[in-house]
């Protein structure tokens, strides 16, 4: 199998210009699995592995294709919340179950290799282990197909979450800090993005005015748009929106971080397919076409990046999509940027200027009408705030309002782009999607 | 405050022998003249490999930006919640910063842009570490 490092396909510095397969490529299906809150440790027909298999046959019904006609699979290692994180989050009592649960793969560790042999794949010829995040995926699948590498492509995405508080163990445990760990955790930082950006966050308060709890009419505006979102799981699981009281007395996790502004894991799988604009064209469902793709892994300066740093890094995220997809600000219709934890979207938002937002200007923004009814759409899927952690329904809702499906949340707006990302502001990528090839 | 042990590799072993000799040295590139922390095998700017040195820096520092720590996930520090973490800046170049817990200073009571200067830690026998204190 190829390895990623094999395969030169990041768009990962400046002035690359404009993507030379841009429009060629599209997506034609995409499933989901059910999105729970944990795997029970005993339902197989509920395990992470269930769950991948179920999107990819989705994903394939929805295009209208076979597994004999898929020739790629982008699927990374499966991401594990838990107990531990990491690793260390294997679920692993013994004896395992009949295959193919004989192992931990299928269960909490997912990956092409497995999914190859659980479903039979038999025309695969691009499987790259190694593989990134989501994020990053749609971007190697994208440059995949428009190389020729491959021509059907399943990208999947398997987030599973076991028994026990939040990354309580493992290394969290230890008494002793190590490799990176030893400048960041002997003063408190464990390590996340929540504290890589609340510092600059706080700044960004300070600079522009403001105060943290003006956060607080987007993160609602998130847990509405899930309520709109037949696929997430807060509409699933009777997750009561919340009202401003709600957001300003809940609790504080890293002060002023709230519990409201941090994601809720989950255990689901999501599959989308790849594939040439023009195989698309035949298959079942209305394509919607990639315009561009990008990634980033800006390093760190020092300890702690600041605000200046997490500003330049997302105007450069912007300038690489823009100009990678021949486009700017105003031609972006959908901007699903994300939103693990609420405090770094801002950023993104301010960072490509959507709706003519400029530094400084997010929370006036966050304040006005939001809605998905209104004149700013903004985040029209309800992220991982609004329908839990499966870092793919940027990309989902992008489709559904490219493709005039979304249901109660569509857009009254015009919708012929979207910008989707599962990005932080140093590292990740994003994906530009068009209604049309041009 | 039991805080966790910071165990030095190769690359950070002199960095932690000059802590515990109650002195801040950092990485200097010598071709650039950046200094780094972090240390890296590399200069983050210049990328030279074989032209970073020690310095030794002066221990004064102001505040850029702090957090309170109330739900944290490291099972050493529960006790302490909720705690300050500050983000410090070098004064001898502030695009190098430094985390710190703020000794002395009482949770939520913490003067965003006050100077601080450097003091030490003890938080294993014979291992310190690198804290910072607020100037009256």
């Amino acid at each position: 199998m190829t390895n990623s490092n094999d395969f030169q396909w990041r768009r990962d510095r400046d002035g690359l210009g404009v993507w030379e397969h841009r429009g060629k490529v599209a997506i034609a299906g995409y499933g989901h699995s059910p999105v729970d809150r944990r795997w029970d440790g005993e339902n197989l027909d509920t395990s992470l592995g269930a769950y991948t298999i179920l999107a990819c046959q989705k994903a394939m019904e929805q295009a209208g294709v076979t597994i004999d006609q898929v020739d790629g699979i982008v699927c990374c290692d499966s991401h594990i919340a838990g107990g531990s994180g990491g690793s260390a989050s294997n679920w692993a009592p013994r004896p395992y179950f009949a295959p193919p649960y004989d192992s931990e793969y299928g269960i909490t560790l997912i990956n092409a290799q497995w999914l190859i042999g659980a479903m039979g794949f038999k025309n695969v010829k691009f499987a790259p282990t190694g593989v990134p995040t989501i994020g990053e995926m749609v971007g190697m699948a994208s440059q995949a197909v428009g190389d020729g590498v491959c021509n059907t492509c399943l990208v999947i995405y398997p987030t599973g979450n076991l028994e026990g508080r939040y990354r309580r163990g493992g290394e969290n445990a230890d008494d002793y800090a190590r490799g990176a760990r030893q400048w960041t955790v002997p003063w408190g930082n464990h390590g996340g993005n929540d504290f890589i950006n609340i510092f600059p966050h706080n700044q960004y308060c300070l600079k522009y005015g403001g105060e943290h709890d003006d956060l607080a009419p987007f993160v609602i505006n998130q847990h509405k748009n899930g309520m709109l979102t037949p696929w997430g799981f807060n509409v699933n699981h009777g997750v009561e929106p919340i009202t401003v009281e709600d957001y300003k007395t809940s609790r504080y996790i890293l002060n002023p971080l709230r519990i409201w502004d941090c994601d809720r894991p989950v255990n689901a799988s999501v599959a989308y397919l790849f594939t040439t604009a023009e195989r698309a064209r035949d298959m079942k469902s209305q394509p919607v076409y990639v315009l561009n793709h990008s990634q980033h892994n800006f390093r760190f300066r020092t300890t702690q990046p600041d605000l200046d740093e997490v500003e330049m890094w997302t105007d450069r995220q912007a300038a690489r999509m823009y100009e990678g997809a021949g486009m700017g600000p105003a031609d972006v219709d959908i901007f699903n940027p994300y939103d693990g934890y609420a405090i770094m979207t801002q950023f993104f938002l301010e960072g490509f200027q959507w709706h003519g937002v400029k530094r400084g200007d997010a929370f006036a923004f966050y304040a006005g009408d939001i809605s998905v009814k209104g004149p700013h759409p903004f985040f029209s899927s309800g992220g991982n705030l609004g329908n839990g952690r499966t870092r793919s329904a940027m990309y989902t809702d992008s489709i559904e309002q490219l493709r005039g499906t979304a249901g109660d949340r569509q857009v009254t707006v015009r919708a012929e782009t979207a910008l989707c990302a599962f990005t932080t502001p140093s590292s990740g990528g994003w994906l530009m999607l068009g209604k049309y090839p041009s | 405050m039991p805080k966790v042990i910071p165990v030095p590799d190769e690359l950070s072993q002199p960095f932690w022998d000059a802590v515990n000799q109650r002195r801040l040295m950092i990485q200097y590139c010598t071709v650039c003249g950046k200094l780094q922390y972090p240390p890296q095998a590399t200069c983050q700017v210049c990328g030279s490999a074989h032209n970073l040195e020690w310095k030794e820096v002066e221990g004064k520092g102001h505040i850029g930006a702090y957090i309170t720590i109330e739900d944290g996930r490291l099972n050493r520090r529960m006790p302490d919640q909720p705690y300050n973490l500050a983000m410090v800046t070098l004064d001898a170049d502030p695009t190098v910063n430094f985390y710190s817990n703020l000794p002395g200073t009482p949770a939520y009571e913490v003067p965003v842009g006050a100077a601080v200067e450097l003091t030490f830690e003890e938080v294993a026998p014979g291992q310190l570490i690198h804290e910072w204190r607020v100037l009256e």
